[in-house]
C-alpha cells in the first residue's frame, strides 16, 4: 500500500469513525424501573439554601420536573400540592425540580403556584437529562431506598395518582 | 526580496492595528435584542433564539429584552443567559464530549494542511523550483534527427 493510499484510508477511517462516536454519544441518558434515582445537591427555590434527593432517603418521593413556561405544569400544581398534602404523614413527600428556566419566572410560578413540599433549581437542561427527559412536566417516584419506582413522562392528575402511585406506596407496608 | 517582504507585513500589521484601533478603544455598546437572538438558543427547542416561537423561547426572549432595557452590554445579557439557562444556551458547541471535535478538527485539517504544504515545497525546491536547471530539459536529438534539425535550421539560415 503506497504511502497516499494509506493517507486517504486512513483519512475515511477517521471520518467514519467519528460520525459513529458521534452518534452513539448523542443518545439520551436511559433511566429504569429499579435505578437509582438520578441526584445531586440543587439550589433551593426560592432560596436561600440547598437541598437533594438524598436528603428524603427512607422516605417515599415523587419527582418533579417542572418549568414556569409550561402549560400543563400550572395544572399539575395544584394536583401536586393536594397528593403532598394528603400523603405527607404517611413517610412520602414530593420534590419539586425547576428545569430549563428562568430563575425569576420560576420564583413567580411558585407565587402563583404555591407549594408547601421543597422546591430545587436545576441550571438550563442539566437535570432534564439526567433523568432522560423529553419535556415537561414529568413525574419519577422513588422508594425509600432511592430507586426508581415509576416513571411518567407526562402530567399528573388525581386519578393517576390514586391508581399508579397510591398502589405502589401502600404495597410496600 | 526578503526585505520587501518583511516591510509588507510591517505595513499590514500597522494598517490592521490603525483599523483596530477605535474598536479596541471604544466602550462596549449597548446591545439590541436582534443582535443577542442570532447569537444565543432556544435550549429546548435546539435552534437559534431568533428562529424559536415555543413558550420557552418567548420567555427567554422576554427576559433578553429585559436586559437590553436594562442597559447591559452583549456580554452582560450573554452571561446572565448562562448563568439562568447554563451553557448550552450559547450558540457554540462544548468544548468536551463529540462537540469536542468541532474545535479540534479544523486545528487538525489546518496541521496537516501546513505539513502537506511544506512537503510539498520542499519537495518543490528540491526538484529545481521551477527552473530551467537543464536537469529537467528534454534530450538532445541524435542520429537521424539531429541530422533532419540541423538541415531544417539550414533552409532558414538563421
Amino acid at each position: 500500500m503506497s504511502a497516499r493510499s494509506f493517507l486517504a484510508f486512513f483519512a475515511v477511517l477517521a471520518v467514519v469513525g467519528l460520525l459513529a462516536y458521534g452518534l452513539l454519544s448523542k443518545g439520551a441518558t436511559k433511566i429504569a424501573i429499579g435505578d437509582p434515582v438520578p441526584d445531586r445537591v440543587l439550589p433551593a427555590l426560592p432560596g436561600p439554601g440547598h437541598g437533594s434527593l438524598a436528603e428524603h432517603r427512607g422516605e417515599w418521593v415523587l419527582v418533579n420536573l417542572w418549568a414556569s413556561w409550561c402549560i400543563p405544569c400550572r395544572e399539575e400544581a395544584p394536583v401536586l400540592e393536594r397528593f403532598y398534602r394528603r400523603m405527607h404523614a404517611d413517610n412520602m413527600t414530593v420534590v419539586g425540580i425547576n428545569v430549563q428556566d428562568n430563575g425569576d419566572d420560576a420564583i413567580a410560578f411558585l407565587r402563583e403556584h404555591p407549594s408547601t413540599y421543597p422546591q430545587l433549581r436545576s441550571i438550563g437542561n442539566e437535570r432534564s437529562a439526567a433523568f432522560g427527559s423529553i419535556g415537561v412536566p414529568e413525574n419519577f417516584l422513588v422508594n425509600p431506598r432511592g430507586r426508581l419506582a415509576l416513571i411518567w413522562r407526562a402530567p399528573v392528575d388525581d386519578t393517576i395518582l390514586r391508581e399508579r402511585v397510591d398502589p405502589l406506596i401502600e404495597g410496600s407496608r | 526580496m526578503r526585505r520587501a517582504a518583511a516591510l509588507a507585513v510591517l505595513v499590514l500589521t500597522a494598517g490592521l492595528l490603525t483599523l483596530a484601533a477605535p474598536v479596541l478603544a471604544a466602550p462596549p455598546r449597548q446591545t439590541t435584542v436582534h443582535d443577542i437572538e442570532d447569537e444565543v438558543m432556544c435550549p429546548i427547542c435546539g435552534t437559534l433564539l431568533e428562529l424559536a416561537d415555543s413558550p420557552q423561547a418567548k420567555r427567554e426572549k422576554v427576559y433578553v429584552a429585559k436586559l437590553v432595557v436594562a442597559g447591559k452590554t452583549k456580554t452582560e445579557v450573554k452571561d446572565a443567559l448562562v448563568a439562568q439557562y447554563g451553557p448550552s444556551v450559547l450558540a457554540l458547541p462544548k468544548a468536551s464530549g463529540f462537540d469536542l471535535s468541532a474545535y479540534l478538527v479544523p486545528i487538525v485539517a489546518l496541521a496537516i494542511a501546513a505539513v502537506a504544504l511544506a512537503f510539498s515545497v520542499a519537495r518543490w525546491r528540491r526538484d529545481g523550483g521551477g527552473s530551467s536547471s537543464g536537469e529537467d530539459a528534454p534530450p538532445a536529438p541524435r542520429g537521424e534527427d539531429a541530422e533532419r534539425l540541423e538541415t531544417d535550421l539550414g533552409r532558414y539560415d538563421l
